[in-house]
């Protein structure tokens, strides 16, 4: 599975690995979107389900603090062959736009919501792109790690 | 001169588009139900549009019960993360324990006891048997089938009695444990189990008999709140809701693990994917959950029972007392009778469910009381700065929770705590295709098509 993303997408793949058996590819943003749909479309991985989106903030994390800050990590699931793959992107702090995959999977809508909910990662041609859990007035997204988890926020209430 | 205030709008002119006010007598409704409402089991606001009584746009938003629990594991210990697991799925808390600590010894790369694996398998079943009992009865309560809602609560009754047995607790029971679990089983629990099953099996025979078939509920269920296929899984819908459709994905059979490839089942599926055949999924559900269970507790395994019965059991304070006075001299060898409330936590018992590995699981009372050794090691489990410490790296595990299929995405940076927990709420791709279920509907039917999705605020806002 990893040989043929790395053979179509060669020149784009970052790095794959198996970790505890987890197939991983960790793609350069601007091959995300074909990627994604290959791995829906294509016979041999027919990844028909969006299992998982969400994101990581590597600013604390031992030797990636100079890196890019977020990972967004996509889990994929095939219905057809059972297997599974982890699609990792990551992105700026300055930079964090990330395209859409509402057009291959109507669940990222919502997903991708939450992810800009709690890390403030856009999403590119989202068609709503609104908090999921939180709600508008909130400051800051809290899965950040320089958003202290005590922090207080203003209180809001109907407007007078 | 007074001036003249402009009429307020009477209702026969707002409603009905009466006098010069708004034209053709036809206008949308806008209707907000909840946050919270009678009908809706859990704190949610669907803002509908409505054409007479018929649903044209509902907008569902979510997010009132967000309490941070992917944020609030990061400020622990791996193990402390175990509390907050049970309040996701608040109904079926014992799956939640179980995947979260899989997730973990996945990241870790350790393989928990063969026993612990059947024990694990048994209290799932048990916990998702409970699930689709509330599920069921609380959607047929709300169609006016209140005995049915009795019925089920007394069978999921039978069934807490179980997990309270077990776990000492019946709903926030944190009895999963990183590399186990944190007491055997009770003496007698497999007779015990067995009897709750009978009864319950009683209950869905009585509740086939009041609902299958029942022209009331089947005139409100039957082609309701119907989901295509293909939609279902464009929209990641797992669980009973997928099976209902057609898919036969189920994580249990497609990704064995714990002792679900040891034992005999079937994964039950319809065609329809509307109310009435997640009705029947879940009913027949619950019936292979306790075929897994009933296979499990025949062929789990008794596992070293080295009882020592050399030297007269000592009461568990006297035990302590002498381990605080430095007299540790043998002290790990004798027995000790364990005050009921931490039966199955006694040193041999950890043995057989707990992973034999220093690093991950604490030592068992005796030895953190009876030898300096024990002490340690159940300090630098404790203490800030040590505990568990996984290798930098990252799992995903999942398995089949009662509402569908239930991630923990886990990365650790090798520090003694998460460095990111991410559940994957298997309720929340269900809400977020509710709109496609209720469009086009009557607004009465967007309670059963709610009830049978069967939200859980505590997993689907996190």
């Amino acid at each position: 599975m990893l040989d043929e993303v790395r053979a179509v997408f060669g020149g784009a793949v970052v790095e794959t690995h198996e970790h505890r058996g987890d197939a991983t590819v960790v793609i350069e943003r601007r091959a995300l979107t074909e990627l994604l749909a290959v791995c829906r479309s294509r016979g041999a991985l027919a990844f028909d389900v969006l299992m998982d989106l969400t994101a990581v903030d590597c600013s604390k994390f031992p030797g990636r603090e100079d890196g890019p800050r977020f990972e967004v990590v996509y889990h994929l699931y095939s219905l057809t062959h059972n297997h599974r793959l982890r699609v990792k992107v990551r992105v700026d702090e300055d930079d964090a736009v990330v395209p859409t995959a509402v057009p291959l999977w109507p669940i990222a809508n919502w997903l991708e919501r939450e992810v800009w909910d709690m890390f403030g990662i856009r999403f590119d041609g989202h068609p709503d792109l609104k908090r999921l859990l939180l709600y508008e007035e909130f400051v800051g997204h809290p899965l950040r790690k320089d958003y202290p988890i005590n922090r207080r926020q203003p209180l809001i209430g109907p407007a007078h | 001169m007074a001036t003249t205030e402009p009429r307020p709008t009477t209702a026969r002119e707002f409603m009905l588009g009466e006098g010069s006010a708004t034209g053709d007598g036809s206008q949308p409704m806008h209707l907000g139900l909840g946050p919270q409402h009678p009908a809706m089991h859990g704190i949610i606001r669907i803002a509908t549009e409505l054409d007479g009584e018929v649903i044209v746009k509902a907008d569902v938003e979510i997010g009132y019960l967000h309490r941070a629990f992917e944020k609030d594991c990061e400020v622990g210990g791996w193990n402390n993360a175990i509390p907050y697991t049970d309040r996701l799925n608040y109904v079926s808390p014992l799956i939640n324990n179980f995947a979260y600590a899989s997730a973990v010894e996945k990241l870790l790369g350790i393989e928990v006891t063969e026993r612990c694996t059947y024990i694990r398998t048994i209290m799932a079943e048990i916990s998702r048997i409970c699930d689709h009992l509330t599920c069921v009865g609380a959607s047929a309560m709300e169609l006016g089938a209140f005995t049915v809602f009795l019925y089920m609560i007394k069978a999921r009754e039978f069934l807490w009695e179980l997990v309270e047995a077990v776990t000492g607790a019946r709903l926030t029971i944190s009895y999963g444990r990183v590399g186990g679990v944190k007491a055997d089983l009770p003496d007698g629990f497999a007779a015990q189990a067995k009897k709750a099953f009978a009864e319950t099996r009683v209950v869905l025979a009585e509740v086939h008999r009041l609902l299958t078939g029942n022209r009331i509920f089947m005139d409100r269920m039957v082609g309701i709140g119907v989901l295509s296929r293909d939609e279902t899984v464009a929209y990641a819908i797992t669980g009973p809701l997928l099976r209902a459709a057609g898919v036969g994905y189920d994580v249990r059979r497609a990704q064995p693990h714990w002792a679900y490839g040891r034992v005999d089942w079937e994964v039950p599926t319809q065609k329809d994917g509307d109310n009435y055949a997640r009705y029947l999924v879940r009913m027949a559900e619950m019936e292979q959950s306790m075929r897994i269970a009933e296979q499990a507790l025949d062929a789990i395994p008794a596992g070293p029972v080295n009882v020592d019965h050399e030297g007269r059991p000592i009461d568990p304070a006297m035990y302590v007392d002498q381990g605080k006075q430095g007299k540790t001299e043998g002290l790990l060898l004798v027995p000790i009778t364990l005050s009921p409330n931490l039966q199955g936590q006694g040193r041999e018992a950890q043995k057989r469910v707990n992973v034999h590995d220093k690093r991950v699981v604490l030592p068992p009372k005796e030895n953190a009381y009876g030898s300096i050794e024990g002490l340690m090691n159940h300090f630098m489990l404790i203490m800030e700065g040590y505990g568990i410490r996984p290798p930098q790296g990252e799992a995903y595990f999942a398995t089949e929770g009662a509402n569908g299929e239930l991630g923990f995405y886990v990365v650790s940076d090798g520090s003694d705590r998460p460095y990111r927990v991410r559940c994957r709420p298997p309720c929340l791709p269900p809400l977020a295709a509710l709109h496609r279920m209720v469009e086009g509907e009557m607004v009465a039917d967007l309670i059963p098509t709610f009830g049978s999705v069967n939200m859980i605020g505590g997993e689907l806002d996190r």
